[in-house]
């Protein structure tokens, strides 16, 4: 892997080393090629973005770091070393978390205990333990219980604690599905879409979330969002995909002026 | 220096008494805190190692006796510290509103010249930092909680916990020195500054000494024989007085326990799980849980709506009566035991008010409906009149003298008079020192005898001695027909319905009166939602012709109540308007603590205004609003004014007099 330096942004800030590289991606389903032949990497603390019109490829991007889909040719390199294939739960245990774009949260249990399966992958007592509520199971949900608890204070969800999911408005869902992907004290956190269906507010809270969490544990943070005028506010560097390519890479200052990006979004013909 | 040897059981302030707390009830509970879902729990022993550490901290900052302090947030254990290691230290504790606009803060700051703030959160700190460079004496500042801070030049901004640290290792220091300044409080030396709102014009520094806040302490927590088991959740704003007084001021002389709630959204649910003993609250809260109660009822099964009404019926009738130990049939006592069991306690239960032994509503008058239901409940809900010149209470209603329409007896140690022009006047122990740099405003409002105008007009009843309140002493006025106009009193009389959250009456010096209303949202909102009307914003609602006649009801059925008093039947609504925003305190339409400025309104919708009295059907207009966070913008709307029917009123009474 290439041991590269990090950086410092325009902030001011100090953006480390490598975290994931993605090399030569290629994704086919069938016939269709939806990925083709795109390369990028993450730096650890640094807030990278996925953008593109519609069907470009984002999530599909997104679904390969996340293990979903095996790329059908090309390299995964995660902290220094090549990723195998791997089954999503493997991925989340090597401190990945994400988030999706159609809410995925068990609407029917309680915003606790949502943002409690975030510890799943923290959780190693057996099941008998577990339902004796007994010795170890025991101490690790009060450890979880704390990790959950901050994570609650620091989104400000305290309110709606013990409050079915499925009574929560949109914007608060999204939130709780933060929360979750949070409680897995990732290190790598994957946002898929985090601001869709938003209103303007419920955006700037979003927006204002992410810059915390990355500012305050310094988690790196991998997002696909539509909304440019938020993408250009909050990440560091910005990778634009069209059909399944890559047109641009870098600040988002460069990638505003990029022609490729501007005919992307504005429309030529094809 | 005879004030040094003076002093209630020789306590002469709030650090002597800390020390008196921690000796005696060392290990009984100061302060919870619920954080992280728990609730966290401070001794007063412990909280008294927890404020020395904070004010050594200050020592090391430099902090100058006499240096003013501003503190800045919600409530919590921590900014209380601060207002008592600001005294420790000889400074001046200046709470805040933590929920004024930069603006505001950068007037009471500059002011005051605070040379250090102490601030809750971010919210704060960039609030203060959008002002510091016009705030000439203002040096630094040390917040609570770090959460997006992280990138913020740190030169004159300190971590709360890491001040206290620096306190902690410099006790070799400065502990000696500590020693000294706290020896050196004396019982006529300024307690705390707290700025009035102001329903006209700038906030006014109230400065308050420690004589008239313990002895006001002292007092009123033997009236009400508080004591060191009581429970209060703190949730009023700390610049208000009344939060001073019983979250310090008698917390402190009783030594019981301050809750803090987890955040302001989740007060509700941390009421129930205290359930204080001792509770305040404005009559907006009761009437909001009132509202709530009855939106939920709608949504229960049949037989507990049944039951629900029955048993409150029954309640209504006898319940009162037995909480001022007035006798009750047999069959009435066994029927509210069991209206108790089935009805009342769960409810009580689910409003956090299980173990309340004294709650008290004060600020604006209370609607008799609201006031008899809590009663009716067997909550001692009663009513103080006060204001923060004379450190809260003036008035109060002793256990079993409780009525919806009075505000009680003077407090032990006050006295009362009223002037020629029915205007109330008070001499206590607790009057204020002076308002700060500002001798004029002294001057006007306490003469030399230390009477104290409050403002109010009102009376005193002959055969119960109770003081009744009619409205702002300046806001009584007469009509262009030489009729007596009191807007307050019919504005409450509006605002006892719960779709009606705020009304204004205009009449002073005219032929009729005429009213804006805001509709409240939660409640007209819900009706909406049963009556399946589809609105999209608070403006919509407000204009849709269903809400305008139900808001035209109220008024004719207020009508209908005002014409049956003979001084005040020429203040009938004649026509009136639903304002298409609702009244805010960050467009200075409402002071802080949520009062109506009459004035600023009647000149900020002057349109409204003229069109209310020229006859027109409809009125156009545009209203500058200021959101959250300082921006402003405009909202645009066409109201439609209606006509409420009056109810002639008889003129052969004034004939007959």
């Amino acid at each position: 892997m290439k041991d590269t330096e990090g950086y410092v942004t325009a902030d001011g800030r100090q953006i480390g080393g490598t975290l994931m590289e993605m090399r030569n991606i290629t994704l086919k389903f069938g016939g269709v090629t939806a990925i083709e032949d795109i390369s990028f990497d993450i730096h650890e603390g640094e807030i990278r973005a996925i953008i593109g019109p519609n069907g470009a490829g984002k999530s599909s991007m997104l679904n390969i770091i996340s293990g979903f889909y095996t790329p059908s040719e090309g390299e995964v390199w995660y902290k220094g070393e090549k990723r195998p294939p791997m089954k999503p739960y493997q991925v989340a245990r090597l401190g990945i978390a994400r988030t999706f774009q159609n809410i995925a949260l068990f609407e029917g249990m309680t915003v606790l205990d949502n943002v409690m399966t975030g510890r799943l992958t923290h959780m190693t007592a057996g099941i008998a333990a577990q339902a004796l509520w007994w010795g170890r199971a025991r101490d690790e949900e009060i450890a979880n219980r704390e990790v959950v608890e901050k994570v609650i204070d620091f989104l400000e969800i305290q309110n709606i604690r013990k409050t079915p999911v499925g009574r929560l408005p949109y914007g608060l869902k999204k939130r709780v599905e933060l929360a979750r992907a949070l409680a897995a004290e990732p290190s790598l956190l994957l946002l898929d879409e985090p601001m869709a269906g938003m209103n303007v507010e419920e955006k700037e809270d979003m927006s204002r979330f992410i810059l915390d969490v990355n500012d305050e544990f310094g988690t790196t943070i991998a997002l696909i969002e539509h909304d440019m005028g938020v993408v250009m506010d909050i990440s560091d560097r910005v990778v634009v995909m069209d059909y399944g390519k890559k047109i641009g890479d870098g600040t988002p200052d460069a990638v505003r002026s990029n022609q490729d990006v501007i005919d992307a979004y504005l429309g030529v013909a094809h | 220096m005879a004030y040094m040897s003076e002093g209630a059981e020789g306590l002469r302030s709030f650090p002597a008494l800390l020390h008196r707390n921690a000796t005696r009830y060392g290990a009984s509970p100061a302060y919870r805190e619920k954080e992280l879902g728990i609730w966290q729990n401070w001794t007063w022993a412990e909280t008294e190692e927890e404020i020395e550490a904070l004010a050594l901290g200050l020592l090391e900052m430099g902090v100058a006796p006499g240096d003013f302090i501003a503190v800045i947030g919600r409530n919590r254990p921590y900014l209380y510290w601060a207002l008592v290691a600001a005294q420790m230290v000889g400074a001046i504790p200046v709470p805040l509103y933590q929920d004024a606009v930069a603006e505001e803060m950068e007037y009471v700051m500059g002011h005051c010249g605070a040379r250090i703030a102490i601030v809750a959160d971010q919210e704060q700190v960039d609030k203060v930092i959008e002002i510091q460079d016009r705030l000439p004496d203002f040096e630094r500042m040390i917040y609570l909680d770090p959460k997006g801070l992280r990138k913020y030049d740190h030169a004159k901004l300190h971590d709360y916990r890491a001040v206290q640290e620096q306190g902690r290792k410099a006790r070799d220091t400065h502990g000696a020195e500590l020693e000294r300044r706290r020896g050196a409080l004396g019982y006529d030396d300024t307690c705390i500054m707290l700025y009035t709102s102001g329903t006209t014009g700038k906030p006014k520094g109230v400065v308050l000494s420690n004589r008239n806040i313990i002895e006001t302490a002292k007092s009123s927590s033997e009236f009400d024989r508080l004591g060191v088991g009581d429970e209060v959740l703190a949730y009023m704003p700390m610049a208000w007085v009344g939060d001073f007084i019983f979250s310090i001021g008698q917390a402190y002389w009783t030594g019981f326990c301050v809750n803090c709630p987890e955040s302001p959204e989740t007060m509700m649910t941390d009421l129930r799980e205290i359930a204080p003993s001792y509770y305040f609250a404005p009559p907006r809260v009761f009437e909001t849980q009132l509202t709530s109660i009855m939106i939920r009822m709608e949504d229960a099964s049949r037989l507990k709506q049944r039951m629900f009404h029955h048993f409150l019926a029954h309640a209504r009738k006898v319940g009162p009566k037995i909480l001022d130990g007035h006798p009750v049939g047999l069959w009435d006592r066994l029927k509210y035991r069991l209206g108790e069991m089935l009805v009342y306690g769960p409810l009580k239960n689910a409003l956090g008010f299980s173990r309340v032994r004294v709650g008290y509503t004060a600020g604006e008058a209370i609607g008799p409906e609201i006031f008899d239901f809590y009663r009716a409940l067997g909550i001692n809900l009663k009513q103080l009149y006060g204001q923060t010149e004379a450190s809260v209470f003036i008035t109060q209603q002793p256990d079993g003298e409780v009525r919806s329409d009075t505000v009680g007896v003077p407090c032990t140690g006050v006295e009362i008079r009223i002037a020629e022009n029915g205007e109330v006047f008070f001499r206590s122990p607790g009057v204020f020192v002076e308002y700060y740099k500002n001798p004029a405003s002294t001057a006007d409002t306490k003469d030399p005898e230390g009477w104290v105008a409050t403002g109010d007009a009102g009376f005193i009843e002959e055969e119960t001695g109770h003081l009744r309140i009619i409205d702002r002493a300046k806001d009584v006025a007469n009509m262009a027909d030489g009729a007596l106009f009191a807007p307050k009193y019919v504005e409450n009389k509006l605002k006892f319905y719960p779709n009606i959250l705020e009304a204004v009456v205009f009449g002073a010096g005219r032929d009729r009166c005429c009213a804006f209303i805001n509709i409240d949202l939660t409640a007209v909102g819900n009706w909406a939602e049963r009556n399946n009307i589809a609105y999209a914003s608070y403006q919509e609602l407000a204009g849709h012709t269903r809400v305008l006649d139900m808001i035209q009801s109220h008024v004719e059925e207020v009508n209908a109540s005002v014409a049956q008093d003979e001084m005040l039947s020429g203040c009938q609504v004649h026509r009136f308007l639903v304002l298409h925003k609702e009244l805010d305190a960050d467009d200075g339409e409402l002071t802080r603590t949520r009062k109506v400025r009459r004035k600023i309104i009647g000149e900020k919708f002057d349109d409204l205004v003229t069109a209310l009295y020229d006859g027109s059907e409809s009125v156009y207009t545009e209203t500058e609003v200021t959101y959250e966070d300082g921006r402003k913008g405009r909202i645009k709307a066409t109201l439609e004014i209606r006509d409420a029917r009056v109810v002639p009123v008889e003129k052969k009474k004034m004939a007959a007099e």
